[in-house]
């Protein structure tokens, strides 16, 4: 699978310059910074004393976005998935900027189980941040259709767990798209949901930068895997005359960017364990690793928001990486 | 008479070893090649598909799932018939069919993977093997 594949043929004649995205796609992996400032790819390796200045000085808003922590599972592919959600926490914390809170795309637990949420919630209180806000994955509605999730995570939710919150001039929405799921198909985000995302950014001003945050990919990756969400298009539309769009997705385990017109797609590394490329084996399982090789496809992901640049800045950090 | 009773007793004799030799035949034919009892059957769940997808099982019969991968999974039947708790790796659900139908399901955690139990009609008698009350999924 080359880096190509990754990227959407649907640009639009913007200028963007996409030779320079390629490139940097292929560092991401080892730990680069990417950024779109009005269309121009502007990058930086990890260490590059330039970062610095680009996320401490610059920086309106910063934070980060971790995934897939699958606490309780414990086979081959990971045996201590605690450990390495321990890890992504220390990095977290080493970062040159504080984030000014967490977001966690899902599949917290393995079993929906009240103690591996425990687990989750006590490990994460570790991070030096204000607040981590959550969406749940399907491994975190089993059984009780997340009523063990909401109870601890989304209290003040709405339906199945969706809500939207304003920080720093920035709109942040937390979408569910993991429950009433059908035979055969893909994320779902139903009606109910749908209708309350038409309502809560109809009066938004166009210029506010929109976060939206959800487990399973909002874009189709692999149907063929469940790698994507049927009525994903209709919430985007509600977002076209936003100026800057990001959307932040988990559940495969490995980083993937698509941008299309005023939207940046992006998925994160899990903490927990990688899984396969698209088609790349019989399914999206947990995926073993040579052990020295594992904390270089488990990370965590940085998000800078510069005021006066449209997109957001997106770093993804794997947990073996310099930074 | 006596002859009489006598042939009576032999037709008899003869109809009672012809119909068990016919019973023993047909119960023969219809054992599923995977089954442990006559009334068990087995389904794997394994690399993110039901092993096999369409499993042919009489009225009465037991269907047994077992999860071999490492991820979770559930058996979920299209229309509310069965559901099953997560299962974790080894874990297993059994459910007993009572009525004939098609039972079209799939797994509520990956709901890609989908698969049908058909329970047909006892009734092996005289009339051929047919489907009745074929369910409708709600799908």
């Amino acid at each position: 699978m080359t880096n190509e594949s990754l990227i959407t043929e649907n640009l639009n004649k913007d200028g963007i310059d996409r030779r320079g995205f390629l490139k940097c796609m292929a560092w991401a992996g080892t730990g680069a910074f990417c950024m779109l400032q009005g269309g121009i790819m502007k990058s930086f390796a990890l260490g590059d004393p330039a970062l610095h200045k680009v996320s401490a000085g610059n920086s309106e808003l910063a934070f980060v976005q971790i995934s897939d922590s699958h606490i309780g599972f414990s086979r081959a592919a990971n045996p201590d998935v605690a450990g390495t959600l321990r890890e992504a926490i220390a990095k977290i914390n080493a970062l040159p900027v504080s984030p000014a809170f967490v977001l966690h795309t899902g599949d917290i637990s393995q079993l929906s189980r009240p103690e591996q949420f425990d687990t989750a919630e006590q490990t994460l209180k570790d991070i030096r941040t204000e607040k981590v806000f959550y969406v749940p994955g399907e491994h975190d509605v089993l059984d009780d259709n997340g009523a063990g999730y909401r109870a601890r995570f989304a209290k003040n939710a709405e339906g199945d767990g969706w809500y939207s919150f304003d920080t720093h001039g920035a709109h942040f929405i937390g979408l569910v798209n993991v429950t009433n799921v059908k035979a055969g198909g893909l994320g779902n985000l139903g009606a109910e949901q749908l209708t309350w995302l038409e309502k809560d950014v109809k009066h938004l001003k166009p210029s506010t930068p929109v976060v939206v945050f959800a487990h399973i990919p909002l874009w189709s990756i692999y149907p063929q895997w469940g790698w994507g969400t049927s009525d994903s298009e209709q919430a985007l539309s509600y977002l076209k005359r936003f100026g800057s769009v990001t959307v932040l997705n988990g559940h495969i385990h490995q980083t993937m960017r698509k941008v299309d017109g005023n939207v940046t797609f992006h998925t994160a590394m899990s903490t927990a364990f990688p899984q396969a490329a698209p088609g790349d084996g019989p399914g999206p399982g947990p995926l073993k690793v040579p052990a020295e090789k594992l904390r270089s496809v488990l990370g965590i992901t940085d998000v800078n928001f510069i005021r006066g640049r449209h997109t957001l800045g997106v770093t993804d950090s794997p947990l073996d990486s310099a930074m | 008479m006596r002859n009489n009773i006598e042939r009576q007793v032999g037709v008899l004799i003869l109809v009672l070893v012809v119909a068990l030799m016919c019973y023993s035949v047909v119960r023969a034919s219809t054992e599923a090649p995977t089954k442990q009892k006559p009334s068990e059957y087995q389904v794997n769940i394994q690399d993110f598909s039901f092993e096999p997808d369409t499993v042919s099982v009489p009225v009465g019969a037991t269907v047994t799932w077992t999860n071999k991968d490492e991820e979770p999974h559930t058996v979920f039947s299209n229309d509310d018939v069965f559901k099953s708790k997560a299962l974790d790796t080894d874990e297993k659900f059994s459910f007993k069919f009572t009525k004939a139908g098609t039972y079209k399901y799939f797994c509520s955690v990956h709901p890609k993977m989908v698969a049908t139990i058909e329970v047909g009609s006892s009734d092996k008698k005289s009339a051929p093997m047919k489907m009745e009350n074929k369910r409708r999924g709600s799908d």
